[in-house]
């Protein structure tokens, strides 16, 4: 599919659209697009691009949900009544032949159907990736490591509460729109974050997840462009995924921020991030993905790590704080408070999260301690803390650079 | 973000011995419930039961010879007698999995979280 995979992937989420709002059926047609992804794939590169491949493709999807439908309506009436004698075509109106949109891109509607409420996290990252980003199963499974199987059951599941639910194909009322845009950016959020802690090199599938919640953000920045959140969503990805080439090293190890060869920066990222959050902290709401987006660019932005601008990070957490209830922005704040005023005044700030359960046995909290102790000179304590903070992380590189800072503590 | 658990279940010998007719069939029918529920629900990545521990070898190698020995490592009356990896949101959820187990009730499911290869920088 390579040489198509772009064009095909930019068409999937308003081909499936064009079918959901013609037939409702969300299950069935998006069944019958990946169909007919799939006859494209084969077909295109033997006989040509057609002149309007998403008309193509709408047609081709139409008909394969009208036998979808036929065929579902036959099944569920062989269960149901095994002795009516009525034709199964009866029972399907076979809609107009749809061969273009009117110019309307339902791509924000698709993204609200699949961030649905009734579905848990991973299901909407799974369908979100599936229907908007055009993804296979094969692919979403491969990247976030499970059989394709379970992958398979976590979408066909997720479809089916979408329809149990019983959701209409419209966008929210305005009152809950702000609610279910939350939950939108969050996802594209979490399908970056998967991208980005996946930290080996060699992992292909890493890049390409971030890449996509990229490319899905940059989708949703076009159809709100005066949204802010979604500016700032976009600016932090960017100006976090610039750091990438920096942040591992030959074996796939952790290299912290502070000792990043920042001349492999992403420069280009880092510009485009920066003007997108500067402009939108100028002009629109104030949220914390453009808050985030704020304190990556003061670290991006940095010469060296020893110019950072730390009292101006200490400013943005305060902020950050005060609109987000979220115990790891404290945790941030500690360290951004240590490296501007001292460990001792960055100490005092996590004792109000030993008391905090959220995170009183997270690794980080541990980890956090262990570096300001030993900023402090109190080596002892520190190594105790890094050996602790490395033996409750479960993930392998953080447990080897945590065990390597302790190794170099070692009385 | 979803971990992957393992549930490991515990047996011994005398607890399985001393299970009647029913009870065996009790607990393989729950395993089938359980594995088809969590099929269902897109969780399970993978499952299965483990031979008797009389079918055991331990390797070790030491100054590059390899030796065997009959039987599991740790010389315990109980020994590991199957496992489920199942993806949850959290610890909880995989908990409550291992606590429908016929197995909590006779010795005891062990949760343990995966190591990832994945990780921030810090």
């Amino acid at each position: 599919m390579s040489d198509f995979e772009p064009l095909l992937r930019e068409q999937t989420p308003q081909v499936l659209s064009a079918l959901v709002r013609h037939y409702g059926h969300f299950d069935l047609a998006e069944e019958a697009v990946q169909e007919a992804l799939l006859a494209a794939a084969q077909q295109w590169p033997e006989e040509g691009v057609p002149d309007n491949p998403k008309g193509w493709l709408i047609r081709v999807g139409s008909r394969r949900l009208m036998d979808l439908l036929r065929s579902d309506t036959a099944r569920r009436r062989r269960e149901e009544n095994a002795a009516s004698l009525a034709a199964p075509e009866e029972f399907v109106a076979s809609g107009p032949e749809i061969d273009d949109l009117g110019g309307r891109d339902d791509t924000l509607t698709l993204l609200f159907l699949c961030c649905h409420p009734a579905l848990s996290a991973a299901s909407q990252i799974a369908l979100t990736l599936r229907a908007v980003g055009g993804l296979t199963t094969a692919q979403i499974a491969a990247a976030f490591l499970v059989p394709e199987t379970t992958m398979a059951q976590r979408i066909s599941r997720a479809k089916r509460s979408i329809k149990q639910a019983g959701s209409s194909f419209e966008l929210p009322p305005e009152a809950e729109r702000d609610a279910r845009m939350g939950a939108v950016l969050h996802v594209l959020y979490l399908i970056f974050n998967e991208g980005y802690t996946a930290s080996s090199g060699t992992d292909l599938h890493s890049a390409e997840l971030t890449g996509e919640a990229i490319r899905l953000v940059r989708g949703v920045r076009r159809l709100l462009p005066d949204d802010g959140e979604v500016a700032g969503l976009l600016a932090l990805m960017l100006l976090t995924d610039a750091r990438r080439p920096a942040r591992t090293d030959a074996d796939g190890g952790l290299i912290p921020l502070a000792d990043q060869d920042r001349s492999v920066w992403n420069k280009e990222a880092i510009v485009e991030g920066e003007a997108l959050v500067t402009d939108a902290l100028s002009r629109t709401r104030l949220g914390p993905y453009q808050v985030q987006a704020a304190i990556a660019a003061v670290h991006d932005t940095a010469k060296r790590a020893e110019d950072t601008d730390w009292a101006q990070i200490v400013a943005l957490y305060q902020v950050l704080e005060q609109i987000s209830d979220n115990p790891m922005v404290t945790l941030n704040h500690a360290v951004a408070v240590a490296m501007a005023s001292g460990p001792k005044e960055g100490l005092a700030l996590l004792e109000p999260l030993e008391a905090d359960g959220r995170l009183a046995d997270h690794h980080r909290l541990e980890a956090v301690r262990a570096h300001l102790l030993e900023m402090s000179g109190d080596l002892v304590g520190a190594r105790e803390s890094y050996l602790l903070a490395a033996r409750r992380t479960t993930s392998v590189p953080e447990r080897d650079y945590l065990q390597s800072k302790a190794d170099r503590l070692d009385p | 973000m979803t971990v992957k658990y393992m549930l490991l279940i515990y047996s011994n010998a005398e607890s399985w011995a001393g299970l009647s007719a029913e009870q065996r069939e009790g607990l393989s029918r729950s395993h089938l419930e359980l594995s088809r529920e969590l099929t269902e629900q897109g969780l399970l990545v993978s499952a299965a039961g483990l031979a008797d521990p009389i079918t055991t070898r331990t390797v070790s190698v030491r100054d590059e010879g390899l030796t065997t020995t009959d039987g599991p490592y740790a010389e315990a009356k109980e020994h590991l007698a199957g496992f489920y990896l199942v993806e949850c949101e959290t610890i909880d959820e995989a908990i409550g999995y291992a606590a429908r187990m016929p197995d909590a009730r006779y010795v005891a499911v062990e949760v343990r979280p995966v190591m990832d290869t994945s990780g921030l920088e810090m």
